[in-house]
């Protein structure tokens, strides 16, 4: 059993709205210093069989088509052994 | 009575609230949500909509709003305080009610006339109506599945505090009446002072028969604290 954990985040260039609301529900809770909040997505899969190399083909081929939007999203992939 | 309805950016059932509120005969003020007065003789009403976008979790910004602390005191002093669907998630995430909304079960925005049940009138919300009775109120949302701890749900249920639950159209709490796959097929709740109400349906949607019913003024004038029966 393989665990992929992919994380999705906007790409530094994309304005992030619901950051910034986090950002000013923040500034009301009178939490001082944080300068800005990004939100994305952690996405966790689990796997059965298949070898590590051609799952992680895979894994990208899955990112990139449908767990993000490459015009706008970045991601990372974390590929570890165990449930 | 009068009434207090806050609108957060991204409301849109305030003026609706004002409306229904007016027909039945109350007074209601638009409240914006970086106001910070509510008055100690005023009910409270958090209308239904998308606050904030439903950034992060729905209701989890505007419970940061400056009008909340507000909101807050004036429930603990027993003011009525009243959270309709995306109100009632608010209500929730600043802790005034116990549990959470989360995703409908089926994944689907529901946007429909549901029958919910009242549990009990003791409580100024369900005041005008008998236990058991049937009430035909339209819903819309798309996070409305109540789930609470099993210790919580215990704790509604002893205190009697489910006000109206999900059910079919012979009354019955049976899972194809409960539209969204809440806990125990529960609509609304309410605090343990019985001043806090929040429910997923919209009463003020029917509360004039030209909107195609009327089963949601006994909620709305229970919370003014007018009289029985009209």
């Amino acid at each position: 059993m393989m665990k992929a954990i992919v994380t999705v985040t906007l790409k530094p260039s994309i304005l992030d709205p619901q950051g910034e609301a986090v950002a000013h529900a923040l500034n009301h809770m009178g939490v001082k210093g944080v300068k800005s909040v990004r939100i994305g997505k952690h996405i966790e899969l689990e796997i059965e069989g298949g070898e590590e190399k051609g799952l992680r083909a895979k894994l990208e081929e899955i990112s990139k088509e449908l767990l993000s939007n490459p015009v706008m999203e970045n991601f990372h992939l974390d590929l570890r052994a165990g449930g | 009575m009068r009434f207090a309805v806050v609108q957060f950016p991204g409301s849109n059932c305030d003026q609706d609230c004002v409306h229904a509120l007016q027909v039945l005969g109350q007074e209601a003020r638009l409240v914006w949500h970086e106001e910070t007065k509510i008055d100690p003789e005023e009910g409270v009403i958090l209308p239904g909509g998308f606050s904030y976008g439903d950034y992060l979790r729905c209701g989890a910004i505007a419970r940061f709003s400056p009008i909340m602390k507000s909101v807050k005191q004036a429930a603990e002093r027993g003011q009525v305080v009243v959270g309709i669907c995306n109100g009632f998630q608010i209500l929730c995430e600043a802790g005034l009610l116990p549990g959470a909304l989360t995703r409908n079960e089926g994944l689907h925005f529901r946007c429909e006339p549901t029958w919910i049940r009242v549990e009990t009138p003791a409580s100024r919300f369900t005041s005008h109506y008998g236990t058991g009775e049937m009430l035909k109120i339209p819903i819309a949302h798309g996070e409305g599945c109540y789930r609470a701890s099993p210790e919580i749900l215990q704790e509604l249920e002893a205190q009697q505090r489910v006000l109206f639950r999900y059910c079919n159209a012979e009354g019955q709490e049976v899972r194809e009446g409960n539209p969204n796959g809440s806990s125990h097929n529960i609509a609304g709740i309410c605090n343990n002072g019985r001043n806090v109400l929040g429910l997923m349906p919209h009463p003020e949607r029917c509360c004039e028969a030209e909107m195609g019913g009327v089963d949601g003024r006994g909620i709305l004038l229970g919370a003014a604290g007018v009289g029985r029966k009209i």
